[in-house]
């Protein structure tokens, strides 16, 4: 019996410890964005590498997503004869939902993964130590330009998964319900507005779509970092830490949508 | 023209006359001040040094480095040998006791200031620890561009000379990945990463293992190269008794978590020790 507490005590530190690493990372991680020396080529590499390699499976994501949820829901309001509003629909779906997780859980699989592996083979074969000696700190040199990256191009994917998504939409809306394009647009931009403003002229539906990919995109990112730079046990372990990195990343997520979703329906005024 | 050569003669005299007073002046000097050389610090200390993990990894271990030496680490293998040049780097820090530089405690530095201490160090891991991602040119750009305000030209001839330094020919492998190279040829371009800002200490860790018999003989000839022409005080982990009796100034034989010998390879050659016996016939 006291071997079990004695273990469930160790657990307990561990956890809290290991809470604690993972929150140091990232004040660390924000902290070496205004510290010198600026590593700005690799931000521009880990933008391109997280953003503009992501464009892809983003773009597939969106349009299809957008499309199913056209033709789902055009089923549901056929019942009330009230398909003309599939374009608040899917805009008020894609914008505040769909598009920010989407995006988000693409990245973490895409690009979390990549990173966690990335360092995690730095880790076992000494480059992280080599960085060290080398009078550079590696969660300057490595975690701050991917997490800057991320804060950036999360919400610029976002964007492109929202816009793509109500594409798609329109296409299952004119093609398959025969709704004129006009219409179709006329009720995403009533949708946009009937969320409200922040400041008299931000729709509510923006702030709400575009803060939680930023939230999103430090979860992946310090989640990847953290994985991978704790990476030991050679290539076996690399795995473990892609694993863990995807799994946490997309667990967090969710989690925090729904955190995030509480509170900006609690501070933003709606209609 | 005999006035003039008086006036010469005049201003000889004169001229050695001030030279005699500053040499006595100098020599006065000298006797009132005590010799900075003998009162340097060693350059690397560890003084009672425990570190532990799950078990005890060191135990009371004590080492110094003079300046220019070159100091072999031994043991068997999980003796804590790569562990003592990671508590030299401050990679780790000891429970007990302390490691200085330059007479300089560096147990308790912040994070920022350890960065600053490691610039004097030149590290050589075992499997290299090239950046892969980054050409032979850039891997050993990297610590220049990091902490000198050296510009490109610079650079590119202090790469060249490095590089030629440790026996490769710049042309053929700078824009090569380390993915291209030989064993032997990276742990070369570690080498000259390591000394790329000229420091004044290299770690290395098993420098020749897993290469063969004639590339462990360059490795070992570059390290004691780089001591004789640049007087850098070197330490070395091995497992190569013979490269050990052939570089080492000292050797520091570690066994149970302790320093068991710690002398010149001709002392460790003729101790009687049954433990140090065993180990010099056993490799």
């Amino acid at each position: 019996m006291s071997e079990l507490i004695l273990r469930l005590n160790a657990r307990a530190k561990s956890s809290v410890l290991s809470i604690q690493e993972y929150f140091t990372l990232a004040w660390n991680a924000v902290r070496f964005i205004f510290a010198r020396p600026f590593y700005t080529q690799d931000v521009i590499q880990q933008m391109d590498e997280i953003g503009v390699k992501s464009l892809g499976i983003v773009l597939l994501t969106g349009l299809f997503t957008g499309m199913v949820l056209a033709l789902q829901s055009s089923v549901q309001l056929q019942t009330f004869g009230a398909t003309m509003y599939i374009g608040r629909l899917v805009a008020g779906s894609m914008i505040r939902e769909l598009g920010p997780v989407l995006a988000g859980l693409m990245v973490a699989g895409r690009v979390g993964s990549g990173i966690a592996a990335q360092l995690g083979s730095m880790k076992v074969t000494e480059q992280i130590d080599a960085l060290n000696t080398l009078g550079t700190d590696p969660i300057k040199k490595l975690a701050t330009p991917r997490l800057v990256a991320a804060l950036v191009m999360l919400p610029v994917l976002t964007i492109i998964n929202d816009m793509v998504g109500i594409i798609g939409g329109n296409i299952i809306a004119s093609l398959m319900l025969g709704l004129p394009t006009g219409l179709y647009w006329r009720t995403v931009w009533e949708q946009i507005i009937s969320g409200g403003f922040l400041f008299g002229f931000i729709p509510n539906d923006f702030v709400q779509g575009l803060l939680k990919p930023f939230v999103f995109g430090a979860i992946i990112a310090i989640t990847a970092c953290y994985f991978g730079l704790r990476t030991t046990g050679g290539t076996e372990g690399v795995g473990l830490s892609t694993t863990k990195t995807v799994v946490t990343s997309s667990i967090l997520i969710l989690v925090s949508d729904y955190f995030l979703t509480q509170l900006l329906l609690s501070v933003l005024v709606m209609p | 023209m005999m006035a003039e050569l008086r006036r010469g003669e005049r201003r000889t005299g004169q001229v050695r006359e001030a030279i005699r007073e500053e040499l006595e002046r100098d020599a006065e000097e000298d006797a009132q001040e005590p010799d900075v050389r003998r009162v340097k610090p060693p350059i690397i200390e560890m003084q009672g040094v425990y570190l532990s993990f799950d078990r005890p990894i060191l135990e009371d271990v004590s080492l110094v480095a003079e300046e220019g030496e070159t100091i072999v680490i031994v043991g068997e293998s999980g003796t804590g040998k790569s562990t003592s040049l990671k508590l030299i780097l401050r990679l780790l820090v000891p429970e007990k006791g302390r490691v200085l530089i330059d007479g300089e405690d560096i147990t308790h530095l912040s994070f920022e200031d350890a960065l600053k201490v490691r610039q004097k160090m030149g590290m050589v891991f075992q499997g290299a620890a090239l950046f892969d991602s980054l050409t032979v040119f850039e891997n050993v750009a990297y610590p220049l561009r990091e902490h000198t305000d050296m510009g490109e030209e610079a650079i590119v001839q202090r790469v060249r000379e490095k590089l030629e330094f440790v026996d490769l020919d710049p042309d053929d492998v700078m824009e090569k990945l380390p993915s291209e190279l030989s064993g032997g040829m990276r742990k070369r371009v570690g080498i000259a990463r390591g000394m790329a800002n000229d420091p004044e200490i290299m770690l290395y860790d098993e420098p020749t293992s897993g290469l063969d018999p004639l590339t462990t003989g360059t490795i070992t000839r570059l390290i004691m190269k780089l001591q004789r022409e640049l007087q850098v005080t070197s330490i070395v982990v091995s497992h190569d008794i013979r490269s050990v009796f052939k570089m080492a100034t000292k050797v520091a034989l570690l066994h149970d978590q302790r320093i068991v010998f710690f002398g010149t390879p001709e002392d460790m050659a003729a101790a009687e020790d049954p433990y140090i016996r065993d180990f010099l016939g056993g490799l």
